[in-house]
């Protein structure tokens, strides 16, 4: 605290803080537009012979929601899931559903347990994920045989494994959200 | 991390009310994402348009990246290349003598196949592409194994029209947006492709499995005639693809028929070609909009490979 503030007086952790303050588009705009973008991995150029690609936008999706608890509103889950639904592969209301669920269950959770830590919010993530990956596999349209389902093994380990990697990336946005970028006059 | 204590509505009405109301508009979405989600698996193309003018607009960004991916694929062919060069060549060396005298065989075959179809007088229209596109992206999340094509509506391409690539079939065209397509590949578990071994007229269908191999299952039941490494091309049945395109090639034998390897690789090609719908009748049958289109081609009638 004390290192931090001795290197400049007028410079704290989101840039400069004097006549400074942030952008109130930017705060607003930018986890969605990352979640929106995530949701755009299918056309990444990689023509997958199996579900291999973690849901990328639901994981950003997920990872705003524990970085910046009350963020989203609460009902954010039902538009962006319509975005993701449009890309993915899914029947159309897949995502719509899933998204909508995914953020009550959150919501319920937090009342429950309301101190979290890193721990607990891998768990809740890596549990969420399962469920979505498996719930849209289910929900896909094709009958599923349980030598299907054991393909989304990858798919699932792949996805526990990179949420960390995921939230830190979010948080990183969440940093570059509250710069402080808007001249005051 | 301590609980957001700004989010507790205390005892102001107007903030219990904003709650609620927020609680009541994430159940509703989910009930209206589940209706939605019951529509969609009852007619999976209701929402086409609308997924096709998204496809439009985000393609633009898939194009840049199928451009890459073309090329990063050959570097790991370059690099495997290395471990085996010399055996390799000596090996190609001898099937390109091999190769050499069956081209001009089959030159000779050709002109004599010519002359007594002009003695039959058949006259066979050369089907040409309608159009050529890149494979921008692909539904790598799901379990539906679908494919984005660089072109659309305005390039004539039309659903039901067969995508292929130099190497075989790779699936048909599924939904069109203006500019881009949604291809449904041979591998998804909806696909379902009439076919026959190359060599004689052992029909069977191709069904996707969607894990990137496909499942041959012969029409004639009875003792299985095929053999691992056998290829299958397009039987022409149903009207949509013609016949004679490669499909697949047998890696295992099962009890009705085999699980086999799709000749096309949708990944490793640079364009792939959309064909025409092959017979008249067909063509017909997918423009009515009654029809959907997700179920598969009609069966063959009995008997009849061709």
């Amino acid at each position: 605290m004390i290192g931090e503030r001795s290197r400049s007086p007028r410079r704290g952790r989101v840039g400069r803080t004097i006549n400074r303050d942030y952008s109130p588009f930017l705060a607003n705009a930018l986890p969605l537009a990352t979640i929106l973008a995530g949701s755009l991995a299918p056309m990444l150029p990689i023509i997958a012979t199996g579900p291999m690609v973690p849901p990328i936008g639901f994981m950003t999706f997920l990872a705003w929601r524990f970085v910046r608890p009350g963020l989203l509103p609460l009902w954010i889950g039902a538009p962006l899931g319509a975005f993701d639904d449009l890309f993915s592969g899914q029947p159309f209301g897949c995502a719509i559903m899933l998204w909508s669920l995914a953020m009550l269950g959150l919501e319920a959770l937090e009342a429950r347990f309301p101190w979290r830590g890193f721990w607990q919010d891998w768990i809740t993530a890596a549990g969420m994920l399962i469920a979505y990956v498996v719930l849209c596999a289910l929900l896909a349209g094709i009958g599923m045989v349980p030598r299907q389902l054991m393909l989304l093994i990858p798919q699932l380990l792949l996805s526990v494994l990179l949420f960390p990697i995921i939230a830190r990336m979010v948080a990183l946005f969440d940093r570059l959200r509250l710069r402080r970028v808007r001249i005051l006059r | 991390m301590a609980p957001p204590t700004i989010r507790r509505p205390g005892h102001s009405k107007k903030a219990q009310f904003s709650a609620f109301t927020g609680y009541l508009i994430a159940a509703t979405g989910a009930l209206v994402g589940g209706l939605l989600l019951v529509v969609a698996l009852w007619k999976p193309d209701l929402m086409a348009v609308l997924r096709g003018e998204a496809t439009d607009i985000a393609a633009p960004v898939g194009e840049v990246g199928a451009v890459t991916r073309s090329g990063s694929i050959s570097l790991f062919d370059t690099v495997s290349g290395y471990f085996n060069a010399g055996a390799q060549n000596a090996r190609l060396k001898r099937e390109a003598e091999v190769a050499r005298v069956r081209l001009v065989e089959a030159q000779a075959v050709e002109t004599e196949n010519k002359r007594l179809k002009e003695l039959l007088g058949l006259n066979e229209d050369e089907l040409k592409p309608v159009t050529f596109g890149r494979l921008i992206g692909s539904t790598s999340a799901s379990t539906r194994r679908f494919a984005y094509l660089s072109a659309g509506h305005d390039k004539g391409v039309r659903p039901g029209m067969p995508v292929r690539s130099p190497t075989g079939l790779i699936g048909r065209v599924l939904e069109t947006g203006n500019s881009s397509a949604r291809v449904l590949l041979l591998t998804d578990g909806a696909s379902m492709v009439p076919v026959r071994r190359a060599q004689d007229d052992v029909v069977a269908f191709a069904e996707g499995r969607g894990d990137g191999s496909l499942r041959v299952r012969l029409i004639n039941l009875g003792i299985n005639p095929l053999k691992k490494g056998d290829v299958f091309v397009t039987s022409g049945a149903g009207g949509i693809y013609r016949p004679g395109i490669a499909v697949a090639v047998a890696m295992e034998i099962t009890r009705d028929g085999a699980i086999a390897h799709p000749l096309g690789n949708p990944a490793a090609t640079l364009y792939v070609a959309v064909d025409p719908v092959w017979q008249q009748e067909a063509r017909r049958e997918l423009e009515t909009p009654a029809n959907a289109r997700n179920t598969p081609p009609a069966p063959p009638p009995e008997g009849s490979g061709e």
